[in-house]
């Protein structure tokens, strides 16, 4: 119930927005974010764009889990 | 796909895998509590890739499987009412209560739609002003914030014709009631969305009062592995606390607009779950300012207290006491083409999850 898809945001229109999801294009609704430019990367729940994901924190994840493999210290 | 594809990788997920042997020690129970990971974790088979001193408990995380039998009643009264369509998120109608679903209430002539998103059901009420339309409004953090977009519009398009049934419930509680009934989970995986939503700052007082720690974990095998890892090195070190694996999605603050429409539309209250029974300030009502809206208020309609399905397990399993192959209906009578209970119903209740990746 609680899944969530990560869209990418296409056009904006007032409280609304097309988004593309590997392709298939949905309209979401604004209501419950902010400052959303196409080219974001939203999660999408029953139509509605829940939050904005953020790119650096992602890179972050998948940066902290290559160094274990070089033996590096982890935070 | 950008923000999937990378988190499905196989190298990182080999070394997540030895990480976790190499550092887990101590026996831990880790219990997830969303629907998105139990479904995850059975079909990535990731329990497979934990060394056996590491288990992994399903929680009471499908809202579809919470909601108890006299709320299916309660819905399914409205729908027999005159003049009245029900709209609804798809897995609901499927949910069986005393004597019949909403599926068999549609097949005999009630008007159930099942609608995406709550716009759609605002829409349906815009189309049709002779009718009520009342929204079965079930979910947690995740999806509460489109039902009270959906009153809020209501209220300024003057939409008089819409109302909200609320089922909506709150995690931590649930969380935290678990723990209470004697239950012993060392650590929690927390739901992603549900705190993205409402932040991870919500389970502090799990924390403070209880030392349990919770881990916000998204929902690829790469994410999960390294939320068991945290949670395995809190254990390890003699520590606890509340980290973020899901750093994408999550802040400790959450979505500050979502959780002050919700809070201006909804007010907490005691609740029912089915499995854990009533939690204290667990549930969601709709506040006095919007109670046109409420169709708990509006409408009159008298249920009795339904027992469960006899032999089903549902409320075990949705504790974490047992695993779906425990109960004796499990894949013989209760099917996912025929559920007798509700975590049969879902496709992320525990008991699908188990039925489709045995």
């Amino acid at each position: 119930m609680c899944l969530s898809i990560p869209a990418k945001i296409l056009s904006v229109e007032g409280n609304t927005a097309k988004a593309s999801v590997g392709g298939a294009i949905i309209n979401t609704s604004l209501h419950l974010v902010d400052d959303i430019q196409p080219g974001d990367y939203v999660l999408i729940h029953t139509g509605f764009a829940l939050q904005k994901i953020s790119e650096e924190e992602a890179l972050e994840t998948i940066r902290m889990i290559e160094e274990m493999e070089s033996g590096e210290p982890v935070a | 796909m950008k923000y999937i594809d990378e988190f499905r990788n196989k190298d990182l997920v080999i070394t997540l895998t030895r990480e976790i042997s190499k550092k887990s020690r101590k026996r831990i129970r880790i219990m997830e509590v969303c629907g998105g990971h139990t479904l995850a974790i059975r079909k990535y088979g990731i329990q497979h890739l934990l060394p056996d001193n590491i288990e992994l408990l399903s929680g009471p995380g499908c809202p579809v499987c919470v909601t108890n039998r006299t709320s299916i009643d309660r819905a399914i009264a409205l729908s027999r009412l005159p003049g009245i369509i029900i709209t609804t998120y798809g897995d609901l109608i499927r949910v069986r209560g005393s004597v019949s679903s909403l599926d068999q209430e549609k097949a005999q002539g009630a008007d159930i739609r099942i609608v995406y998103s709550t716009m759609d059901a605002l829409e349906i009420a815009r189309n049709n002003t002779d009718k009520k339309v009342i929204f079965l409004g079930i979910g947690f953090e995740t999806t509460t914030p489109s039902s009270a977009v959906a009153i809020s519009e209501a209220v300024s398009q003057r939409i008089d014709n819409f109302y909200v049934l609320s089922m909506h419930k709150l995690m931590p509680p649930a969380m935290s009631a678990l723990i209470e009934q004697g239950i012993h989970i060392d650590g929690y995986i927390g739901p992603g969305h549900v705190t993205a939503i409402a932040g991870a700052d919500m389970y502090k007082p799990l924390l403070d009062q209880f030392g349990v720690s919770v881990v916000i974990s998204g929902f690829e095998p790469v994410d999960l592995l390294q939320s068991v890892l945290m949670l395995v090195n809190m254990a390890e070190e003699n520590r606890n606390g509340i980290e973020i694996q899901y750093k994408r999605a999550v802040t400790p603050q959450g979505n500050k607009k979502a959780i002050e429409l919700v809070h201006h539309i909804f007010e907490p209250c005691d609740d029912e779950w089915r499995g854990l029974g009533s939690i204290r300030n667990s549930g969601l009502a709709i506040r006095k300012e919007y109670q046109h809206h409420n169709a708990a208020l509006y409408f009159d309609v008298n249920v009795a207290t339904a027992p469960e399905p006899e032999g089903c397990l549902c409320g075990e399993v949705l504790r974490g006491l047992k695993k779906p192959p425990d109960c004796r209906l499990f894949g013989k009578v209760c099917t996912p083409a025929n559920p007798i209970g509700a975590c049969m119903v879902s496709g992320e209740g525990a008991c699908q999850a188990y039925f489709n990746y045995r």
